[in-house]
This record gives structure tokens, C-alpha cells and sequence, in this order.
């Protein structure tokens, strides 16, 4: 039986994965006992009204469109940078990663800067897919460029021309690299506030942001909350549906061929168009408004004490934050790839869903909880990284699993009739060939604790600065000559794990 | 399930490492409160609060630890702390927070030396707390777009349908709210509830003050209803977002030339009374008054015979309406606005 599930390692696992699946509920717990609390015919009428209905019609279109462009414009990417003779192909496979490093208020800020009139739907779309497409540029870059090339070939000899190929083939095996990485994106846009805080678009976070400034802990927010997550749920279930349960580890003797990169020749040009364009959008526009700010500023911001102080705070809640957040996904990570089932599936779910809750719900969640019984941990680093922990739990499930994925079970088993305990096996075995995976999810997590900023001002201890905290400081007081060095440090402690991420994508290609 | 002893060994590292990294860091996080110093629960801007607080400390000795955050969030914050909050301090931008904490009775009487400080207009009748600064209501405009004879009179006549779609509001934030809680003290419910229905078909809704001042100088929107001091402090600092903007100042005691009063109080509950006491009324007093006269926060002094930043518009020439300000509420001001669907 315990076999059937993954072997005698199961059970431990399990447990430690419901105990995490638990903590990830806190959340949900709040959201519902404020429900209960108000009453269910206040509650359902918080929920139906023509601003939810507003709300969830922009939250669908922004995901509706989104996705699939960042999709199209990742795969395109890809292709480019992995299978043809491109020239500078490292350099702008690099470059599709480094928007992750740019904070969300700069993308706003200087889209809306660059662009007065952009508002609505098209403005927070252009913000959103230049903020997130390395989320599928990432795992889709990597898939294509370990694919086995020996089913191409087969295929072209039985006669399929390179566009049959390349649909029939290559692109079915890049199903799980883009599910997973849409399923990111379509978290994150859930929970996104900052992309659109200077854009006149509104969505569910947006619209709780907005309930929490003036009512705080207001029952409209958290209804609100609660619709958000059942959109997750939905966004949960297509993934699920889409990704299927294939089986993607390679055994077999031998490595594989390295594929031919397809010259580009007479179409090089307009191919050039596509990473250059993509790189002036998404880094150059941001870029240009950070020296804007810069010049403005002059030497005279560069308060190097009070910066220094942010960024060693930012850096060890960044580096805290990224290995128990890892550490804490490895259980679940681990499951899902040995033990798929619908129990698995079930806690899965738990440990996605607060990924798309804007920080405030969590952060609120978390300050009653301590607050009311759990004192001594109110206002405490613990408590942050709780935050963290459930914030962006996702990012770091994503890469080990892709990493745990590729780990044949096989070798688990050997090191089990070897002598090792079960335990030993996953941990020893398992998890040490999925370190990069978990170094890549680190870096994710590591990421976006930088920029986090509602659960680091309303958790943190008292006197704890960060980069983010400061930042939106001087931007509130609209000094944004004195946020410009929070944000270009922001920008610098990012960029390394920008190149961290890009370097094991190129490691999960086995090249 | 047996685990070797270097399983463990790992697992203790990591923790270890974990734990030690956070220690490194923080320090110095919880020793102002051990060494009587004061924790500051801070809604005004960071920038201005640090300048009160350095050179309070220098004056005084005692440190000041600061928690950033906006107005109605660290009130609401309070309130939920109860009586065991950490803070010694609370500073607000406009007044409706620091009501909120007050009609929870968490204020304790700030010292009588200390009102004597402040004028009797800018602080609520029964002390619990006193107004530190001020900020102006205006109507920002964009100079290409709109000629002086072309500005609205009075912030009520923004409701005319002649004004449909050419100004804007920053709806939900604590500032925009304060405008809406004195036209509300000023006018009463029914005047503010029709004001608020017609807003909701004329206006464009920004997020954030700033946002507004930016649209208007992109002339994307003709003009709008903010604080004063975002224009001061946009041409002091990279002055990129206000070159076409200028300011109309309603005066004639009008709802739009409301002045909002920025607050401070000292929690009951505070176990550092004295120093707590020692801040506000040094922050009231002529140091604390000077930081506004001579920074770049750009916000109106407030005590008695202090005198404002030499750019600003002189506070007596605003002829702002007298408001009765413990009256200014957030709750009723909220219910309205979602009433009206600006919410």
C-alpha cells in the first residue's frame, strides 16, 4: 500500500506537508471566520455587487490576456536564444531574465511617465507581461534546450515539415514548462498591487489595498479576499487539467544529442527585433526613469548609513525568507512528483493558493492571530518569515519540482537497498540532485522578499528598515530623487539572483 | 522512520545559519525601547518624522524608534493592539486617525505646557492630542489647460456637470477622506452625500496624491483636488512632474480651502510616559516648529507665533473654514463614499 504512494518514505513526508498545509490555511481560516462573523446575508451581499462583478471581469481580461501573450512572447524567446545561431544568444538569454530584478512601482512609474494616457486594460496587460514573462521565458528556455532531439529527427524522417515539428512535437513537450510557469503568473497577477498602483486599473487586490487604507481589517476587503481565492482555485484547476501526468525523466543509455541550431539567415534581422524590443521595453524604460532620478538626486542621497542599514536588513530577511521558504516546500515538491493522487492534490492546492492573496490578507491574517493569541510572537522576525513563507511558497514548489521531476526514482530505490533509511534516500539522493532546482526557487523566493513590502511594514519588529519599506517611503512623500538609491540598490541585490536563476536553467539543460 | 545523527547535524546547521543571519542583522531592533527610549508609531512622512526624532534625541538623549506606516492602517493598527500596543507615540498626516484611536480611549492627556503651545483651533477641545502641522486643500491645475478665470470657485462647484471628466481625486487615501470628513462638519450629511453622487459621475479616480499632480502636468486631466505640499515638494526634489502645474487656492472659508491638521498623542498605555510626553512637546514646540519652517517638508508650522516655510502661501492669507476638528470623522466619511460608489 504505503508502496503504491511513493514508498516508506511517504508517510513522513505526508505529515510534514500537511503540517505546512495547515499553516497555509491560516489565511482562509481568517477570511472565513470574519465571514462568519459578519453574518452570511452581509457577507453575500458584500460579494454581489456590481463593483465585485466590475472587478472580476478586469481580473479575468488582465489573466485572459496576459498569459497567453506572455506565452507567445516566451516561447518566441526561447526558440531564439536556444535553437538558433542568434548572435549575442547568452547575453539576451540573460537579458529575458533581468525584469525580474526591476521592483513593480518603477515598471508603473515609468510606463506611466514614458506614456500618460496608459490606463485600463491595455496599460496594466503592457506592465504585466513586461514584469513577468521570464516566469515562462525561465522553465520554457530550459526545456527546450535539454529536449531530446532524436524525436525531431525521427519525426522529420517520417516526413513532417519544421512547422508540423514544431507543433506536434516540440511543443507538447514543453507543456509542463509553461503550465508551470503560467500558473506563476497567474498567482502573482492575483496578488498584484504595486504593477498597477500608477495606472488607472483595478482589480480585486488593488480594490482590497484600497478597503484596507481607509477601513484596515474591513469585512468588504476580506469578502473580497475570499472571491480571489476562489479565482485561484479555478486558476489552480485549468493547470492541473492542462498539465495531464505525463512522465518527463529520461532514462536510457547514452546522453542526448545536442539539437541543431536552425540559421537564421534573411530573417535574422526581424528575429534581432524581438529580443531587442522586448529588453528596450521592459529594462530600458525603467532604466532610463531610475537615471532620471539619479541625476535629480546627485551625490546628496546617497545616505550610505541608512542605506547600508536597509540593505543588510533586506538581506538577511531575503536569505531567511528564500531557505525555509525552500525547505518548506520540499515536502509537498516531493510529493507531487513521487506521489500524485488526489490527497496530494488536495494539500497542493493548500500550499498554492495564498500565493495569489495580496500580502496585506496575509499580513492582516497574521497580525490578529498574534495579536489575539500568540502575543510574544507579534511584531517578530518569526512572524515575517511566516509571511514569506506562505506569500511565496509557489516559487519555490515550481523549480523543485521541476528539479525533483528529473531525479529518477530508480536511484531513490538503489540507495534504499543499499542500506539507507527512507529518509535518507529522498534526502540524500533526491534532494541533492534537485539542489539547483532549490537554489533556482531560492532565488525566486529571494526576489520577491526584496520588493515585498505590505507584510514586511505591518510584521516586521519595530525599527526594521528594508530597501522596499524605504523606498515607498520617499516615493509616498513623492521624493523620488532620495528613493532613486533604494531602487537602484534594490536593482543590484537583485540582479545576481536574476543571473543565479538564468545559470541553472542552463544547468537543468545538462550543457 | 530512524534519521542518522548527520541528518540532524544538517538540519541544525541550516538553522543555525537561518537564526544567525536574522541576529546579524537586527541587532539594535529592540534596544531603543530597553534604554527608555520611545517607540513612534509614524503616519506622517518618514523623511519629516526622522528630522524630529534625530534632533529630539540629540536635545534630549532619548532614541526614537520609528514604524512606518499611513494614517488609518497604524490607527486601526492600534486600536486592535489595544492596550498592550508597543507604541509610546502616534503621529498622524491628517486628523481622522488620530480621532479613531482617541474614541477608543487609548490617548492619554498630552501636558498642559505642551497645548499652550499649540493654538486653541488646532488641537480638539478635550487634549488627548495636538496638531503639529498643517497641510492645505488645492486645486492643482495644469496651466496650458485651464486660464485663472476658467477655475472653479468653490470646491462644490466641481459637482457641476460642466466639470464631467476634467479633474481628478486620489478617493482612497486617508488624505482625500479629510476633505471629505470637513465638507462634511462644514455642510452637513445630505449636501456632502450629493456632492459625493456627482463627484462620482465628473471625476477620474487616481491612486495616490502624487499620481494626480503627475496626470495633470502630462495634461491628461485639466486639473484636481490635492494637498499643496506635493507641488513644493516635487519643484524642490526632480520637479518632473509639476512643471505645468500651478495651484488655485479657494479661500473664502469655502469645503476646497479646508486645512487639514496633522496630529500627535501619546498611548495610555505607553510605559515611557515622560519621554513620550518630552517628544510631543518638544515636536510642538520651537525646535520641532523650526524643522518645518527651514526643511523641505514643505507643511505648514502650526504653533503659536511659529512661522511656515518661506515659499508657502502664508497660512493666515488661506482664510481656511473653522471646522470643529474632533468632529472629523472616518467612519461616516467611508459609509458615504461607499455609498456613492467611490469605493
Amino acid at each position: 500500500m504505503a508502496r503504491r504512494h511513493g514508498g516508506p518514505a511517504y508517510a513522513p513526508v505526508f505529515g510534514a506537508a500537511v503540517v505546512v498545509s495547515l499553516l497555509a490555511l491560516l489565511p482562509l481560516g481568517f477570511v472565513v471566520a470574519m465571514a462568519l462573523e459578519t453574518g452570511w446575508e452581509t457577507a453575500m451581499a458584500l460579494v454581489f455587487r456590481p463593483r465585485v462583478g466590475e472587478l472580476l471581469i478586469n481580473t479575468v481580461l488582465l489573466l485572459g490576456c496576459t498569459i497567453p501573450a506572455a506565452a507567445i512572447l516566451a516561447i518566441a524567446l526561447a526558440w531564439l536564444t536556444e535553437r538558433t545561431d542568434l548572435p549575442g544568444a547568452r547575453i539576451w538569454a540573460w537579458l529575458a531574465v533581468a525584469p525580474l530584478a526591476v521592483p513593480a512601482f518603477i515598471h508603473s512609474y515609468a510606463w506611466v511617465t514614458m506614456a500618460p494616457g496608459l490606463h485600463g486594460l491595455a496599460g496594466g496587460v503592457l506592465v504585466s507581461l513586461l514584469a513577468y514573462f521570464p516566469f515562462l521565458y525561465l522553465p520554457v528556455a530550459s526545456q527546450l534546450r535539454r529536449l531530446d532531439p532524436a524525436l525531431e529527427n525521427a519525426a522529420a524522417s517520417l516526413g513532417y515539415g519544421p512547422w508540423r515539428i514544431a507543433t506536434r512535437v516540440v511543443l507538447p513537450q514543453l507543456r509542463i514548462a509553461i503550465c508551470g510557469g503560467s500558473l506563476l503568473i497567474g498567482l502573482h497577477l492575483l496578488a498584484e498591487y504595486g504593477l498597477f498602483a500608477m495606472i488607472r486599473f483595478d482589480t480585486f487586490t488593488t480594490a482590497i489595498v484600497d478597503q484596507f487604507q481607509s477601513t484596515y481589517n474591513g469585512t468588504a476587503a476580506n469578502m473580497l479576499g475570499g472571491v480571489l481565492v476562489v479565482c485561484c482555485f479555478v486558476v489552480l484547476g485549468l493547470e492541473a487539467a492542462i498539465r495531464g501526468s505525463e512522465r518527463y525523466a529520461r532514462v536510457g543509455s547514452g546522453a542526448a544529442g545536442l539539437p541543431k541550431k536552425f540559421r537564421l539567415q534573411r530573417s535574422l534581422l526581424p528575429c534581432l527585433l524581438i529580443p531587442v524590443l522586448t529588453v528596450v521595453l521592459a529594462l530600458g524604460v525603467p532604466f532610463v526613469t531610475l537615471v532620471r532620478w539619479l541625476v535629480a538626486g546627485g551625490a546628496d542621497v546617497w545616505r550610505v548609513a541608512a542605506i547600508g542599514t536597509a540593505f543588510g536588513h533586506t538581506l538577511a530577511l531575503a536569505l531567511a525568507g528564500a531557505l525555509l521558504t525552500t525547505l518548506v516546500a520540499m515536502p509537498m515538491a516531493w510529493l507531487s512528483v513521487r506521489a500524485p493522487g488526489r490527497l496530494q492534490r488536495a494539500l497542493e492546492v493548500c500550499h498554492y493558493y495564498v500565493g495569489s492573496l495580496p500580502g496585506v490578507v496575509v499580513a492582516l491574517a497574521l497580525v490578529t492571530i498574534t495579536v489575539t493569541v500568540a502575543r510574544p510572537l507579534y511584531q517578530t522576525v518569526a512572524t515575517v518569515l511566516l509571511a514569506y513563507v506562505l506569500l511565496f511558497l509557489p516559487r519555490a514548489l515550481v523549480g523543485l519540482r521541476a528539479s525533483i521531476a528529473q531525479a529518477p526514482v530508480e536511484l531513490e530505490r538503489a540507495a534504499m537497498a543499499l542500506g539507507r533509511s527512507p529518509l535518507q534516500a529522498v534526502w540524500q539522493i533526491t534532494m541533492r540532485l534537485a539542489a539547483p532546482g532549490a537554489a533556482a526557487g531560492m532565488a525566486l523566493v529571494g526576489l520577491g522578499i526584496t520588493t515585498e513590502l505590505t507584510a514586511t511594514l505591518l510584521l516586521a519588529p519595530n525599527g526594521t528598515h528594508t530597501l522596499a519599506t524605504e523606498f515607498w517611503s520617499f516615493t509616498s512623500e513623492i521624493d523620488y530623487a532620495a528613493a532613486a538609491p533604494y531602487a537602484v540598490t534594490m536593482v543590484l541585490l537583485s540582479l545576481p539572483m536574476t543571473l543565479l536563476l538564468y545559470l541553472h536553467s542552463q544547468r537543468m539543460a545538462g550543457r | 522512520m530512524r534519521r542518522s545523527p548527520a541528518d540532524f547535524v544538517k538540519m541544525a546547521g541550516l538553522s543555525a545559519f537561518l537564526g544567525a543571519c536574522v541576529l546579524m542583522a537586527f541587532p539594535r531592533i529592540s534596544s531603543a525601547a530597553d534604554a527608555g527610549g520611545i517607540v513612534v508609531y509614524n503616519a506622517q512622512h518618514a523623511s519629516l518624522t526622522q528630522a524630529w526624532a534625530e534632533a529630539f534625541t540629540r536635545e534630549s538623549g532619548i532614541s526614537v524608534t520609528l514604524r512606518q506606516g499611513s494614517d488609518m492602517e497604524i490607527a486601526h493598527q492600534i486600536v486592535q493592539e489595544g492596550t498592550a500596543s508597543p507604541a509610546d507615540v502616534f503621529v498622524t498626516e491628517n486628523s481622522p486617525g488620530m480621532t479613531l484611536v482617541d474614541a477608543a480611549g487609548l490617548f492619554a492627556p498630552v501636558d498642559a505646557a505642551t497645548l499652550a503651545l499649540i493654538p486653541e483651533n488646532y488641537r480638539p477641545a478635550n487634549g488627548h492630542w495636538v496638531g503639529i502641522a498643517a497641510r492645505t486643500t488645492v486645486f492643482a491645475y495644469n496651466k496650458n489647460k485651464l486660464k485663472a478665470e476658467q477655475l472653479p470657485k468653490s470646491m462644490l462647484d466641481l459637482a457641476d456637470p460642466s466639470w464631467k471628466g476634467r479633474w481628478a481625486a486620489s478617493p482612497s487615501g486617508a488624505d482625500f477622506q479629510a476633505i471629505v470628513s470637513a465638507l462634511l462638519d462644514l455642510k452637513g450629511e445630505a449636501t456632502t452625500a450629493a456632492w459625493l453622487k456627482a463627484m462620482k459621475t465628473n471625476f477620474v479616480a487616481y491612486r495616490g496624491n502624487g499620481t494626480v499632480m503627475k496626470a495633470i502636468n502630462a495634461g491628461e486631466i485639466e486639473g484636481g483636488i490635492i494637498y499643496h505640499y506635493y507641488y513644493f515638494g516635487d519643484q524642490a526634489k526632480t520637479g518632473e512632474n509639476s512643471g505645468n502645474v500651478a495651484l488655485h487656492y479657494f479661500r473664502n472659508e469655502d469645503p476646497g480651502a479646508f486645512l487639514s491638521l496633522s496630529g500627535a498623542g501619546v498611548l495610555a498605555s505607553s510605559k515611557n510616559q515622560a519621554q513620550a510626553q518630552a517628544f510631543v512637546k518638544w515636536v510642538a514646540g520651537k525646535g520641532g516648529q523650526q524643522v518645518l519652517r527651514d526643511g523641505d517638508s514643505f507643511e505648514y508650522a502650526v504653533g503659536v507665533g511659529a512661522a511656515s516655510h518661506a515659499k508657502l502661501e502664508p497660512l493666515a492669507k488661506l482664510q481656511a473654514p473653522k471646522v470643529t476638528v474632533q468632529n472629523l470623522n472616518s467612519k461616516k466619511v467611508t459609509d458615504l463614499m461607499t455609498a456613492a460608489g467611490l469605493m
